[in-house]
């Protein structure tokens, strides 16, 4: 390849990079959003948003405008190269998914970044990335509730990586290949995965479901953010546009696993009686809406194991077994979330509290 | 190595480093925008409306690093499946007990860690 041919190669993969990011800006975040709110509206009974444009469109736009004139307030004891770079680093994580997701075709082209010959297992890898953003943004913030969401979010990531690249085995097994594009044209031989090796397609496809629910944190799996105990987790300090960009690279992240299940188990693009787009769209949105926004508000989280009974706080610390009778406390705390306020308390000084601000 | 895999890297690297230019704009934006005005109460950390009691940066024990190390065995362990999924259809059916023996290798060490209490949250 000649220079120029290099050179234009990167004109191209620019161009792409601001419309994929502008797609997921404008189309996963603003408007899943926008319906994350209308369908939990009609779900509860209320109406949701409807002043701001028809039906209330137009009001997530709003709302960015809002956040962009809202002041960054960064927190006096954070890490502030960390405390900023944790953001971009979650919502840059949420793109890098999209390199290898089609999104249907035009004619005979395949309409996808680019078809990495390891697609599916580059998809697992940059998706497993967003924890590093979130664990930085919760530890640099310096404030306990957000240490605690990171923590917790790291958690969750090491128990249900590794179910989440059992699904996606599964599929290469049976399509033989890590391509996306070539996963989607091994079930224009066969069938659907969901529908090939009665039952494993199933299992497979609710394996895959279930943990990548728990990856993009959303309920029952939304321990990291629980905002009843903790607040909102580990984006309890961000402001403004800091904090949308949480938002944004959650929701690119959420977009991505929804649109890698329809490719991987519901044929992607292929459905003879509807045209391409049609079908990826539609199958696209169907995982969406059940998955993301249906189960979310509507279920129990799971929950941190709790105390074994007749612990209290210092045997949980000094790590010897509970003597004396059970007492069963009833901890609103889950175990590990209360050592971590008991060794705060224990390796400050009463004192260290620091001047009261204002003078 | 085919220059079309070079291609496919390079387009991942632009997005990574166009994306982060692209996620860091609105930050910019907002630095010219957004009204700046600096009090102490505002730059504390929130705590329920109290004043934070120390610093969140105490030691303290991460319940699941034992679990963290078995995951780190496990997640190789994937990735190891991965070439040998790719080529199952045209592997024989001894290529399958092989890997089923790696797999039950590493499954009595997962039941040894198991006894051991590893996968205890405590």
């Amino acid at each position: 390849m000649t220079a120029r041919d290099w050179l234009e190669e990167i004109g191209k993969a620019i161009l792409l990079t601001v419309v994929v990011f502008t797609y997921l800006a404008v189309v996963t975040a603003m408007l899943g959003v926008y319906l994350e709110r209308k369908i939990s509206g009609w779900i509860q009974a209320r109406l949701g948003p409807k002043h701001v444009g028809p039906q209330g469109l137009l009001q997530t736009i709003a709302d960015t405008v809002k956040l962009l004139q809202k002041e960054h307030i960064t927190p006096r004891q954070a890490d502030v190269l960390i405390f900023n770079a944790a953001p971009v680093l979650v919502a840059v994580a949420g793109l890098l998914d999209w390199v290898v997701i089609p999104f249907g075709r035009l004619g005979d082209r395949v309409l996808i970044v680019r078809d990495l010959n390891i697609g599916v297992l580059y998809f697992a890898a940059m998706a497993s990335l967003t924890v590093v953003g979130i664990l930085a943004g919760g530890w640099s913030s310096n404030n306990k509730y957000a240490l605690l969401g990171g923590l917790r979010s790291a958690s969750q990531m090491l128990s249900y990586e590794i179910p989440l690249a059992m699904g996606i085995l599964w599929v290469a097994m049976v399509a033989g290949t890590l391509s996306t594009v070539g996963i989607v044209q091994a079930q224009s031989i066969n069938r659907w995965f969901l529908f090939q090796a009665f039952p494993f397609g199933f299992l497979a496809a609710l394996i895959f479901l279930a943990a990548a629910t728990a990856e993009v944190n959303r309920v029952p799996f939304d321990l990291p953010e629980a905002e009843s105990e903790l607040v909102a987790g580990y984006f309890a300090e961000y402001t403004g546009m800091r904090f949308a960009l949480f938002q944004l690279g959650e929701y690119a992240e959420a977009f991505a696993m929804a649109a890698m299940a329809t490719i991987m188990f519901l044929g992607g693009w292929l459905e003879p009686s509807l045209p391409a787009w049609l079908w990826l769209g539609l199958a696209f949105v169907a995982v969406v809406v059940v998955v993301l926004l249906i189960a979310s508000p509507h279920m129990d989280a799971v929950d941190v194991p709790p105390p074994a009974p007749g612990s209290t706080t210092e045997s949980v610390l000094e790590s010897a077994p509970a003597g004396g009778p059970a007492q069963s406390p009833d901890y609103r705390i889950p175990h590990y979330d209360c050592t971590l306020m008991v060794a705060i308390a224990r390796s400050s000084k009463p004192d260290a509290r620091g001047p009261m601000p204002g003078g | 190595m085919p220059p079309n895999v070079v291609v496919d890297w390079l387009y991942v690297g632009v997005f990574a480093i166009v994306g982060t230019i692209m996620a860091a704009l609105p930050l910019a934006v907002v630095w010219l925008l957004a009204p700046r005005a600096d009090l102490p109460q505002k730059t504390l950390t929130y705590e329920s409306g109290v004043i934070p009691f120390g610093q969140a940066w105490a030691q303290f024990n991460v319940r699941y690093y034992l679990f963290a190390l078995i995951f780190v065995v496990f997640d190789v362990e994937v990735i190891y499946l991965y070439p040998w999924a790719v080529v199952f259809r045209r592997l024989s059916a001894f290529a399958f007990v092989e890997m089923l023996i790696f797999v039950l290798i590493l499954l009595v060490g997962l039941a040894y860690a198991w006894r051991k209490g590893a996968l205890e949250w405590v």
